[in-house]
């Protein structure tokens, strides 16, 4: 029975809602199984309605625990999630151990979250050669939001740029001095940066860095007018249209200056968020989640904004409104909100 | 991995089900398969039948490997085969049993369609060959 479908039925299946159909065909997809081009084809033509995003970060920074944070919020949102998991292959067996599905624990038993485990099979760019096809899979099948977890990144794993339409970067406490910030790679294609675990020391320092490094960046873009991943599109506000203009790969959602700090404590000079107490949860409370559905409107897009808009002032005085912009959209997983992180927002312009 | 592109690994899906917190063995069958070059998900511990039928068919597992050292075995493997049967996964899913499984308990659960109950004593190299050798064939 299965497995003998032709790629007509099971493309039929897919769209119809069938869960082994979907995982059938990305299956396919993973082999290249003869015909599987065929079957990219014809679901292309259905897909274009999900919005990718990517995570990832090093080994162990909260990438599977943010993932699925992230699904818990979107469900509860009524989005449907499909979720591609990434993991290393080994180079002797091309064995492979896939433990990301283990931290899904939000959303068991629902099956409007399809998580999907996939072998790197070698692939050394922190996705597999298969994954923008199986992004297409889901997509076709009719998710909402797809999220793609990577192989644990280093510095140089950022092939999650070309196939996500907004890239988050987790990076926790202590990941080194701010040298390691000046560094070309992984830090350049962020969207938005998390910094995980933000109970630890080290946090404000980590922060800042950070906040140092996308300082830089927007400086440099405003008289270099190029990208990572830029491109006009129709989610550009007012500010920012017509300034990145560069469509370098197909991604619906730009931001080459759309990065933005969020982070959790209640430490920083302006006391946001100095009313939650740390300690309330699990180590991973910060959820960045794009909200709404329309492309316009994601972080991402609206970050780009406002940061593009102080690149342009050329002053550091406003510069922190990017932040704030990602901050008013950090949804806390235990179901708070920062506490008055808009009012905030407005009174710190 | 050079033959990796002509010849699909092996998928298979480590499970613990049910109050169970015992998963060394799970945790040492996962590694033994990865050795063996196969592609091992790994459940988690503590899980219902239904996340297992659930992750099995999103996984599009050929092999599922369930370990059950609870004692538990004759409530849990029918739910998880009749999930199985209920997403038409069943068919072409190899199911492996591990753990403390009395013998007297054997006949009844092989009959309900698992492939082979590997217990203590059982080496990595008899599993490894049995998944090898019993594992459906997929287009």
């Amino acid at each position: 029975m299965a497995g003998s479908e032709t790629n007509d039925e099971l493309v039929a299946d897919l769209l119809d809602g069938n869960h082994r159909a979907l995982a059938r065909v990305i299956t396919k997809i993973e082999n290249r199984t003869p015909g599987y081009r065929e079957l990219v084809s014809a679901l292309h033509e259905h897909t274009g309605n999900a919005e990718v995003i990517g995570i990832t970060g090093s080994p162990g920074s909260g990438k599977s625990t943010l993932v699925d944070r992230m699904a818990e919020h979107y469900r509860s949102e009524g989005f449907t999630v499909g979720i591609i998991g990434i993991d290393p292959s080994s180079p002797f067996t091309g064995g492979a151990v896939l433990g990301d599905r283990i931290r899904m624990s939000s959303t068991t038993g629902d099956m409007d979250v399809f998580f999907r485990s996939m072998s790197a099979r070698g692939s050394l760019g922190g996705l597999s050669t298969a994954t923008a096809d199986a992004v297409k899979a889901l997509d076709a099948f009719g998710k909402d939001r797809v999220v793609i977890e990577t192989v644990g990144a280093g510095q140089n794993e950022i092939d999650i740029v070309k196939t996500a339409d907004t890239v988050c970067v987790l990076v926790p406490p202590g990941s080194g001095d701010d040298v390691q910030m000046l560094k070309a790679g992984i830090l350049e294609i962020g969207d938005l940066f998390v910094v995980n675990k933000a109970d630890l020391e080290g946090s404000d320092r980590t922060v800042m860095e950070l906040r140092e490094m996308i300082d830089g960046r927007a400086d440099r873009l405003s008289s270099l007018d190029a990208g990572h991943h830029a491109r006009d599109g129709p989610s550009a506000s007012d500010d920012t249209a017509g300034r990145d203009t560069t469509g370098t790969h197909d991604g619906e959602t730009s931001g080459e200056t759309s990065a933005a700090v969020v982070r959790e404590d209640g430490t920083d000079e302006h006391g946001t968020l100095s009313e939650s107490e740390p300690g309330s949860g699990s180590e991973n409370r910060v959820t960045a989640s794009p909200t709404s559905s329309p492309r316009s409107t994601t972080t991402a897009a609206s970050c780009r904004s406002r940061v593009g808009s102080n690149a342009r002032s050329g002053t550091g005085t406003q510069r922190r409104s990017g932040r704030y912009c990602a901050r008013t959209r950090v949804r806390w997983s235990n179901g708070r909100s920062p506490p008055e992180a808009d009012s905030t927002r407005s009174s710190t312009e | 991995m050079s033959t990796g592109q002509s010849q699909r690994p092996i998928r298979c899906l480590v499970a613990k089900v049910g109050l169970d917190g015992h998963d060394r063995g799970a945790h040492v069958i996962a590694r033994a398969f990865r050795d063996a070059g196969f592609e091992v998900i790994y459940s988690g511990l503590h899980k219902s039948p239904d996340e297992i039928v659930q992750a099995a068919v999103q996984e599009d597992v050929d092999v599922l490997g369930i370990s059950i050292l609870s004692g538990a075995h004759n409530t849990l493997v029918p739910k998880i085969v009749g999930g199985l049967e209920e997403y038409d996964a069943f068919e072409d899913t190899l199911i492996i049993l591990g753990g403390i499984i009395p013998e007297e308990d054997r006949p009844a659960l092989e009959d309900q369609g698992v492939g082979a109950i590997f217990g203590p004593g059982a080496s990595m190299d008899e599993a490894v060959t049995f998944v090898r050798e019993n594992a459906p064939e997929r287009a």
